[in-house]
């Protein structure tokens, strides 16, 4: 089944709204950050590295992760194939929008942040002895680089998702006679919520 | 008006091709498009050149035979409408306008602006029809009621005229547009539902084995579709993939 463009598309859905779901979940946690005193936001932490579901997530998850991020770069090579003589006057924005056709390049840039992500902070929890977590997350925004970098990372999430989410669904064969006003305006509420909630985190803690 | 023509020039499908210069005097603004192409052409084979070579059939938006990449637009700019449909009104003196063939390995050029879409018709032959017995005792059509909604959507997924914009302007060279209109057209309708399971996993099998790009819902064939073919068929085709695999 995994054969056709169709199947690929589909699993390319499934993949990304599962990453959707673990965002939001991600954003959650965060944002007990913004909460007076470092408490909650290390309860949080500690919620979820000991609670058994989350730990038999964390595997499917990088899976997820992993096929989303292959799969999308394969695609993307494969489709630029079928088209080897381009053409001279292409007007791309007058038929489809720029995080449609850009889904590549946020992705890409969000892949680039992962890496830098998980050298900052996944790699220390998971193997160094962390004393808070509350001031190893806050610290790294004491550098205006890094506090730069993640919220450009979180707005390139943010249109990656403003297509994505609506596109999933596409991708599923929801009746878009139906559902289309709401997926649409619920992917850019969710694009804008993922993209202004972790930004909100990192400029609050550059200035504080 | 006058206008400086960048058309694509291509002897035949090996030749490498490239863009010419036209300049172009006199064009009346109720010419169409096609009749600028015309108007050019007896211009070149009264200089002895040759003319440019281009496909057209019925000028009045049906037949689907006409294409052109006009300013970088399927059909050019207006919606809904067929290269044959345009007119130089649109355009003002003094424009130049770049003209190519669909680009995409499935439809390789054939000379200069004709592009080979005997791709579509493979796929359409892969399963796009129902199966009747027409042995003398064919039951009408009319003889099953069915709902004027499904009627209605199912006429407007038939109006496809497998022109190919969708292809040319999808950023992925995807004709998933022109494959949704045909599983929209018969999955709808009584007649069609009994073959639906094998027909979208045979159509899209071909599609793939044409060479033909994925979709990524950028929604671009859509725009470009000069018979407004909607999104909501390939929604369709990929509820109808999902359910046959079920």
């Amino acid at each position: 089944m995994l054969k056709t463009s169709v199947a690929k598309k589909i699993t390319m859905a499934l993949s990304g709204l599962f990453l959707v779901v673990f965002i939001l979940v991600h954003l959650g946690i965060n944002l007990t950050l913004l909460l007076p005193g470092k408490e909650t936001f290390e309860k949080a932490v500690h919620f979820m590295a000991t609670n058994p579901f989350i730990r038999i997530m964390e595997p499917i998850l990088f899976i997820a992760f992993i096929y989303h991020i292959i799969m999308g770069i394969y695609l993307e090579l494969t489709n630029r194939s079928k088209r080897s003589v381009g053409y001279a006057k292409y007007d791309g924005s007058a038929v489809a929008s720029w995080a449609s056709r850009n889904m590549i390049w946020t992705g890409l840039f969000v892949l680039l942040f992962l890496i830098f992500h998980f050298y900052n902070y996944y790699i220390p929890f998971k193997t160094g002895h962390v004393e808070s977590h509350y001031d190893l997350v806050t610290g790294l925004f004491d550098k205006w680089y890094y506090t730069l970098f993640y919220v450009l990372a979180f707005i390139a999430l943010g249109i990656h998702l403003s297509h994505g989410f609506q596109s999933a669904f596409q991708s599923l064969g929801v009746p878009r006679e139906k559902c289309l006003r709401f997926l649409k305006i619920s992917g850019n509420i969710i694009a804008l919520v993922v993209g202004l909630g972790f930004s909100i985190i990192a400029i609050y803690f550059y200035f504080n | 008006m006058k206008l400086t023509l960048k058309i694509w020039r291509q002897k035949s499908k090996n030749d490498k091709g490239k863009f010419v210069e036209y300049i172009l005097d006199g064009v009346d603004g109720d010419m169409s498009f096609l009749e600028m192409l015309d108007f050019l052409n007896e211009k070149l084979i009264n200089e002895g050149k040759e003319p440019v070579a281009f496909d057209h059939d019925c000028r009045e938006g049906i037949c689907g035979m006409c294409s052109l990449f006009i300013n970088g637009q399927a059909h050019g700019p207006d919606k809904l409408t067929t290269t044959c449909q345009l007119h130089m009104r649109r355009f003002k003196d003094g424009d130049t306008i770049v003209i190519e063939p669909w680009r995409a390995e499935p439809f390789p050029v054939i000379k200069d602006l004709v592009v080979d879409r005997s791709a579509f018709d493979r796929i359409q032959q892969a399963g796009g029809y129902i199966s009747v017995n027409t042995s003398g005792r064919t039951v009408d059509a009319n003889t099953i009621p069915i709902p004027k909604k499904d009627a209605d959507r199912a006429f407007d997924s038939a109006t496809c005229i497998g022109c190919g914009a969708c292809v040319a302007t999808c950023k992925n060279a995807s004709a998933m547009l022109f494959v949704a209109g045909r599983i929209g057209h018969l999955a709808r309708l009584p007649q069609g539902r009994i073959e639906a399971a094998d027909r979208v996993q045979k159509m899209v099998a071909a599609m793939d084995a044409e060479g033909f790009g994925s979709c990524t819902n950028t929604g671009a064939c859509e725009v470009a579709c000069p018979k407004g073919i909607s999104l909501a068929d390939i929604a369709l085709l990929n509820r109808e993939f999902i359910k046959a695999h079920l």
